[in-house]
């Protein structure tokens, strides 16, 4: 599916210092059973988003109208647990575009490159200057730049860079994905195929 | 001579087509398991870019998320859930693919079905879009979850690209104690390195412990390599794993097979392979488990006290948002905390093993009347096996009902929610959150422990009644 390309995002960010916010989470698994990925956002951390008859509960961060943005940042091991995608896209359809986090567990990482969300690790170090930063000003700026892989404080300029392969950097920045990439080596796949044993 | 390999490198490199430079390898799949929650906005991408699936045999799907537990003849009643069903249906057929729906006699859980009908073989690779496909590692297969995307992708070219990760062995050397079973080995594991502690590897478990374990064990630990991280984790074949395959309806057959066994054979670390991480832990000192908080690293030793927030890898605060979610505070004691659900079920402990467990227990007493318990076998061919060898005439007998296969409450999809704000001694591998029902209370055990639960109605150390 398209996604949005991602080159330079600057953006004020929601700080969920929580560690080990897990997929079930992100999207409890009672809204799973959609057939078509759309309205995802809407229950996006529902449980901790709403009360039992629906009302928003007003001391978590997405109900505060101080908070927001297209960065989320969380604490360490950002979306362990279940492989579902529906965390990936419930975050993209409420508009987000990039988490930070000292810590991201694999399976999410690797969905939300794939659908474009820059997940971007920083040092537990620069996590707490971050939310720090925010709580000191919840209008204070985030820039997530890819081409450089470099986040930025920009109240106080200060700066740290970030890893991504290069293929992966080039996907994102010009709105690729992988099975465009595998359906252009196709003969190779199924003279590879035609080897196995089982 | 050649470099030593680990059984992880042996198996990945078998399966690289080409290393993409400064990014991933693109991987060849052996096996493909898709299941109706994961996969229809996969096939809805494949529409949407006019592929087509490349190679429809080295794809299975089996209906098991959404399934109710009841009453499988009658149509399913919640529409949502019925809608996803018929579009995997719908979808297996359009495109050629071995389905196994409700009702169907091989139909259950994925990660049980696989493996019993020998889709599963050693030095696979297999993918499917749930996390605990690592289960499948118990055969000596690079197996784990994928995404929605990557779903698609292997549909459209049986490939996907990835990373290589680095290399973890965990290694329980000795014997374990009375009562202790594989669950308590791998819940004890991942509460000394923590939910996080095995990200970015995966896992081989080597030592005696495990090479002295049956297949049914082994895909329990395996099963929840991904609850401390690892993408997955991997046990090398052995004469245990010929044993179990051999003759299983899909696996090879007759001279097929037999040209296969040296190859599996051959499936082993080589003397002086190197890990980027290596373990040890010693059998005796791990006693059946129980987990108090709200990710499955948050577990101890049934007898033992909740620890101080100073003594857990989890930020203090994160820890006592967890043990406030649950009702507990520091330093009680795990024994004698009462218990109103209780789960035998899942991939993890859905299997013929955790019934025998289960039943060796139960034989002979009652229910306690303030638990209610959920049986839920992993598959049709578990719950034929349990009738079988007489295990439901005590379950019966004690006051036990048996459900049919599915995931059920393991993540509460279908109608199997376990009530807010009750406890629940559960078999299957996530404590989280409100990951059996919104508010609901899981505390992750083996089938012992489930099993002396729902006879005391509380949390009790089994190996008073063995």
């Amino acid at each position: 599916m398209a996604y949005d390309k991602f080159t330079v995002l600057r953006s004020t960010a929601v700080p969920m210092p929580i560690e080990n916010v897990d997929t079930d989470q992100i999207i409890p698994a009672r809204f799973l059973k959609a057939t078509e990925r759309k309205g995802f956002g809407d229950n996006l951390f529902r449980d901790w988003r709403y009360n039992n008859d629906d009302t928003p509960k007003a001391d978590f961060v997405l109900n505060n109208p101080t908070y927001k943005g297209k960065i989320l940042v969380g604490g360490k091991n950002f979306g362990s647990g279940s492989s579902r995608e529906h965390a990936a896209w419930a975050i993209y359809d409420y508009g987000f575009r990039c988490v930070v986090s000292s810590f991201f567990a694999d399976i999410f990482r690797g969905n939300a490159l794939n659908i474009g969300i820059l997940p971007v690790q920083v040092s537990p170090e620069f996590l707490e200057k971050i939310f720090a930063a925010i709580e000191a000003d919840p209008n204070t700026e985030l820039e997530v730049n890819l081409p450089k892989q470099a986040i930025t404080i920009l109240a106080t300029g200060e700066s740290e860079s970030f890893g991504i392969n290069g293929y992966k950097k080039h996907n994102l920045t010009n709105g690729f994905d992988d099975i465009d990439y595998l359906l252009s080596m196709k003969g190779e796949i199924e003279q590879f195929a035609a080897t196995r044993p089982f | 001579m050649s470099t030593p390999k680990t059984l992880f490198d042996k198996v990945w490199d078998a399966h690289v087509i080409r290393h993409v430079e400064d990014g991933p390898d693109v991987l060849f799949i052996d096996r493909h398991f898709i299941h109706e929650v994961t996969s229809p906005v996969a096939f809805l991408g494949l529409e949407g870019r006019g592929a087509g699936v490349l190679f429809s045999g080295r794809t299975f799907a089996t209906a098991d998320h959404n399934t109710p537990t009841l009453n499988q003849h009658l149509p399913v009643a919640d529409p949502l859930s019925a809608n996803q069903l018929a579009a995997l249906e719908r979808n297996a057929k359009k495109y050629n693919i071995s389905h196994w729906g409700l009702g169907h006699q091989k139909n259950g859980i994925v990660h049980v079905v696989g493996p019993e009908n020998g889709i599963t073989l050693p030095g696979m690779t297999i993918v499917c879009g749930d996390s605990h496909t690592s289960t499948h590692g118990a055969f000596g297969a690079i197996a784990f979850g994928i995404g929605t995307s990557e779903v698609e992708m292997v549909l459209a070219t049986q490939c996907i690209m990835q990373p290589k990760p680095k290399k973890m062995r965990i290694s329980v050397n000795g014997t374990v104690g009375k009562g202790v079973l594989p669950k308590d080995v791998i819940l004890y594991i991942i509460s000394q390195i923590s939910a996080s502690g095995a990200t970015g590897y995966f896992v081989e478990y080597a030592g005696d412990v495990f090479r002295n374990m049956t297949m049914e064990g082994r895909m329990t630990v395996c099963n929840m390599s991904i609850e401390m991280g690892a993408r997955g984790g991997m046990v090398a074949p052995d004469q245990t794993t010929l044993n179990y395959l051999k003759g299983r309806e899909l696996a090879p057959q007759g001279e097929a097979w037999d040209k296969l066994v040296p190859y599996f054979e051959s499936l082993k670390t080589d003397e002086g392979a190197e890990f980027d991480v290596d373990l040890t832990f010693d059998a005796a000192d791990i006693e059946p488990q129980i987990t108090y908080g709200t990710n499955p690293g948050l577990g101890t030793g049934v007898t033992r006290q909740i620890p101080l927030a100073e003594a857990v890898k989890d930020g203090a605060a994160s820890y006592k948002k967890s043990l406030q979610y649950m009702g507990f505070a520091e330093n009680d004691s795990m024994l004698g905390k009462p218990v109103d659900f209780v789960f035998l079920g899942s991939c993890t402990n859905g299997r013929i093993e955790d019934f025998r467990a289960f039943a060796s227990i139960v034989k002979g007493r009652k229910k306690a009347d303030n638990v209610t318990a959920w049986l839920v076998p992993g598959s049709h061919i578990v719950e034929a096996q349990i009738k079988e060898e007489g295990i439901l005439d005590i379950l019966s007998e004690a006051g036990f009902q048996l459900r049919q296969p599915g995931c059920s409450a393991c993540l509460a999809m279908n109608e199997d929610k376990i009530p807010a704000g009750k406890y629940a001694v559960s078999t299957s591998n996530r404590n989280f959150e409100g990951r059996q029902g919104p508010g609901a209370r899981t505390l992750l055990a083996s089938p012992l422990v489930a099993a002396a639960a729902a006879v005391t109605g509380k949390v009790t150390d089994p190996r008073e009644f063995i």
